[in-house]
């Protein structure tokens, strides 16, 4: 969130939004007790449960923790391909 | 009359739990209320030395808990003001001389006759700050706008939750307004976005509080600080009253002023 006049005189974003971006990832890493590996491990295990099912695109996925108040929630959002003809 | 005992924690050392913890004392005592604090440190106690009362130690906590003295003899009386005391914390021993339920036995003896009870706690989320929040009816949580006071501000409002104390209220102190405008220190919404808890007050970074504490006078003792002003506020905001926010830019210099002219909607 640089302003024009920060873009202008070509200085660095504020620090206080990094301060702030830093830490909404931290506390939920701290609050969840899940890692960036964990999270990546499971959201690749899903997605292969996922595919036995229904066809997806794994590009498309995207699974995060959000904030919500004091709470931490699981958000997916999986975009299912079109139902094309398959040939038996 | 019914305490309301409040226990004012952090987390993290040095970000002015016993500095709000002896003004808030100072400015309830000042209200006309009758007020106890106590020094929950053992083995590293303050409270006394900020509140200017470290000469007049006898008795401390350890040795009500331990049985050496009454608990009324461990009472410091602060002499500035009708109804304000101390019970220390015992300086050569540590954490694991008193029990979470030793302090809640304790407090609850003095529930009766006091208008508040402040805890101060020790730094950490071990044994000290266990026997701090165990008799506690609310806690105050207080941080800096600066990552690791908040990340450590977050864990013990999940602690707080957790044995059932919730939900903590937030006090965020040293707060810079020349640093919050250049976007080079969070402010008091980025700080509550992500603690989302309830705010109770924001205190200014103010020099008149290293020099009172120098002196040993709490600085909610001086009307003209605004650190003082704001801890006075938070002590009202505890009693139930509506107070609302200080300005904390009144003295916003001029060309911070005029970049705020020239950058609309930048705030």
């Amino acid at each position: 969130m640089t302003s024009w006049l920060d873009k202008l005189t070509g200085r660095k974003p504020a620090s206080a939004n990094q301060a702030k971006e830093r830490l909404k990832l931290v506390l939920i890493h701290d609050r969840t007790d899940l890692s960036e590996q964990a999270l990546n491990s499971m959201k690749n295990e899903l997605l292969a449960v996922i595919s036995r099912y229904i066809d997806i695109d794994p590009q498309a996925v995207r699974i995060n923790v959000a904030q919500d108040g004091r709470e931490q929630r699981l958000v997916a959002d999986i975009p299912i391909r079109p139902n094309t003809p398959r040939r038996r | 009359m019914a305490a309301t005992v409040v226990t004012i924690s952090s987390g993290k050392g040095g970000v002015g739990k016993t500095t709000t913890t002896a003004n808030l004392a100072v400015a309830l005592a000042n209200g006309g209320l009758k007020v106890v604090c106590i020094d929950g440190d053992i083995g590293l106690r303050n409270l006394d030395v900020v509140l200017g009362l470290e000469n007049r130690i006898v008795y401390d906590l350890v040795d009500v808990v331990e049985g050496r003295c009454r608990l009324r003899q461990a009472m410091i009386r602060d002499k500035r003001l009708p109804e304000l005391y101390l019970i220390p914390a015992a300086q050569t021993r540590d954490k694991s001389a008193v029990t979470p339920s030793d302090m809640v036995r304790l407090v609850d003896e003095l529930r009766g006759e006091f208008d508040f009870i402040l805890i101060d706690s020790p730094a950490g989320i071990e044994r000290g700050f266990r026997n701090a929040i165990a008799p506690a009816d609310v806690v105050v949580v207080v941080t800096n706008p600066e990552v690791s006071a908040v990340r450590d501000a977050d864990r013990i409002i999940g602690l707080v939750e957790a044995e059932e104390k919730g939900p903590a209220r937030l006090v965020i102190n040293r707060m810079n307004p020349g640093m919050v405008k250049r976007g080079d220190m969070m402010d008091a919404e980025d700080v509550l976005e992500l603690l989302a808890i309830e705010l109770i007050g924001v205190v200014p970074e103010d020099e008149n509080v290293v020099v009172s504490t120098n002196r040993g006078q709490p600085v909610a003792l001086d009307p003209k600080s605004r650190a003082g002003k704001a801890f006075t506020n938070i002590a009202r905001r505890l009693r139930g009253e509506q107070v609302p926010f200080l300005d904390l830019d009144e003295k916003s210099d001029l060309f911070s002023k005029l970049s705020r002219m020239l950058r609309p909607g930048g705030d």
